[in-house]
């Protein structure tokens, strides 16, 4: 996925996010935290798909997990993964960054 | 006509669709015990009397970490669920339109868009429900995807709670219509506010005969709306790009005209507007009814408050304003006799294995059981 498209599904919906605690930032830790809860869910979804199936299938041991080093596609295929994965994690900084720089454009007249 | 996911789309969801229920049957509830326990009392001590409004409630529980947290976490679901069909969708944007090209050109006839049409003030000033770009955005020609994140995400955010095909409205109403007038067929049905057509559907199969007019504001849900009723089979139902304030139809052209969770996306003005067009286009002898959620009359300041979040903190602008309007009385300003005009319960009639509503399953203004208020066109009494 490109960087625009991260962009945009990370956009903020128009309006101010509200913050529930005395101090903003636990709320953004919070939507962090959450976000990457989500995420660990749906990798823990997955390995268990695969684990079944291997089980099932008899084709790999945990050994052979273990074992396996990456070759340079793996490992920029891994790299990708890691970009969106982190994108999704820090959606509320570039939300916020990207009201800021609309707000700058504007005061600036751009 | 749907986005193809892949395992992580569905494992996402499938967080998304167990973290909302857990918070609506073991987070929500707190709520009230920490209000009873804590917040009320200190209130009472310090002011003599509880909260006399449901806007004192909101300040009492403001700071109460309980509610802190329930709120902040709510947020946060709304917006990974937003976040999760975005990149869901956005990622097969072209194909997705591809397909409803595909699909809606062997039913051309059933789309009729009008770029003349905009988006008023009041809908384009805030994205409804945190859906950025709400139901307009379009980023290339054509576009659908707004729809399809939609309805990819609504049965994470309804936990099943309307049906497999999200039409347990469209298919509650149909039956309240079949037991309210067994024989009656009508012939002519409009929905306001249709969306992607998901209570349209199950209103043209229980009336494969009927002319079915769905129309909306945004095009890229009547594009895809189209694109899967046709998919789905069903030919008899034309969706049409139109501002419900002012709809180019004549005078008691249909006999029965509904909406489902539309009105309270819409103004003060535009919900009065509508009301208008729908008295206006109504036959002699026909049905109007609206489902909404339930007015806070009759509830505690409690309850009212808890419903009320929405208004504040998910971008339903109008939600407080319609549910402290008396509905009915807005008919009868348009003319309708008072024994014409009735109020009524519409439960979701979905599949067997899906989840029904009862006290553990709802979520604030998310169960599966609307309010309805209508009236009949009869002209004896109007």
């Amino acid at each position: 996925m490109n960087p625009q498209w991260l962009e945009l599904v990370n956009a903020a919906a128009s309006g101010k996010r509200p913050h529930f605690f005395g101090d903003a930032d636990v709320d953004r830790l919070l939507a962090i935290v959450w976000a990457m809860a989500g995420e660990l869910a749906v990798t823990r979804e997955r390995l268990d798909t695969l684990e079944r199936l291997l089980a099932e299938r008899a084709v790999v041991q945990r050994t052979d997990l273990d074992a396996y080093r990456p070759d340079a596609e793996a490992a920029r295929e891994r790299g990708e993964w890691q970009m969106e994965y982190i994108a999704r994690l820090l959606r509320v900084l570039q939300q916020e960054l990207d009201a800021l720089r609309a707000t700058g454009a504007k005061a600036s007249g751009d | 006509m749907s986005a193809a996911v892949t395992h992580d789309d569905i494992a996402r969801f499938n967080f998304l669709a167990n973290f909302n229920k857990f918070m609506a049957t073991v987070v929500a509830p707190g709520n009230a015990v920490a209000f009873r326990e804590r917040v009320e009392p200190v209130w009472v001590r310090e002011r003599g009397e509880p909260p006399q409004t449901r806007g004192e409630v909101r300040r009492a529980m403001a700071s109460d970490p309980h509610y802190r947290f329930w709120s902040a976490l709510r947020r946060c679901g709304m917006e990974m669920r937003q976040q999760a069909g975005r990149s869901l969708v956005l990622r097969q944007a072209e194909s997705l339109r591809d397909r409803a090209r595909e699909l809606g050109s062997s039913h051309a006839a059933g789309l009729q868009l009008d770029p003349a049409v905009t988006v008023p003030r009041y809908q384009s000033e805030l994205d409804n429900h945190c859906m950025p770009g709400s139901y307009y955005a379009e980023y290339l020609d054509d576009d659908v995807s707004a729809a399809a994140n939609y309805d990819a995400g609504m049965f994470a955010t309804t936990t099943g709670l309307f049906g497999r095909f999200l039409d347990g409205a469209g298919r509650g109403t149909a039956d309240w219509l079949q037991q309210t007038r067994p024989a009656w067929r009508p012939r002519r049905i409009l929905d306001l506010g249709c969306g992607v057509g998901h209570n349209t559907v199950p209103l043209a199969r229980a009336f494969p005969d009927a002319q079915v007019v769905a129309v909306d504001l945004a095009a890229p849900m009547l594009r895809y709306g189209h694109a899967r009723a046709v998919g789905m089979g069903i030919d008899n139902i034309q969706f049409q790009q139109a501002n419900a304030e002012g709809l180019p139809f004549e005078a008691q052209s249909f006999d029965f005209i509904y909406s489902t969770m539309f009105l309270h996306e819409t103004s003060h003005a535009a919900l009065r507007n509508i009301l208008g067009e729908a008295s206006r286009l109504l036959a002699e002898g026909g049905i109007q009814i609206h489902l909404e959620q339930p007015p806070y009359r009759g509830m505690t300041l409690f309850e009212q408050f808890m419903r009320d979040w929405d208004c504040h903190y998910n971008n339903e602008p109008f939600w407080s304003a319609l549910h402290e309007t008396h509905l009915p009385s807005l008919l009868r300003e348009r003319g309708f006799a008072a024994e014409s005009i009735f109020e009524t319960e519409i439960h979701a009639l979905v599949e067997e294995e899906m989840p029904k509503v009862g006290i553990e399953t709802e979520d604030f203004g998310r169960g599966g059981l609307w309010y309805a208020f209508g009236a009949i066109a009869d002209g004896a009494a109007k």
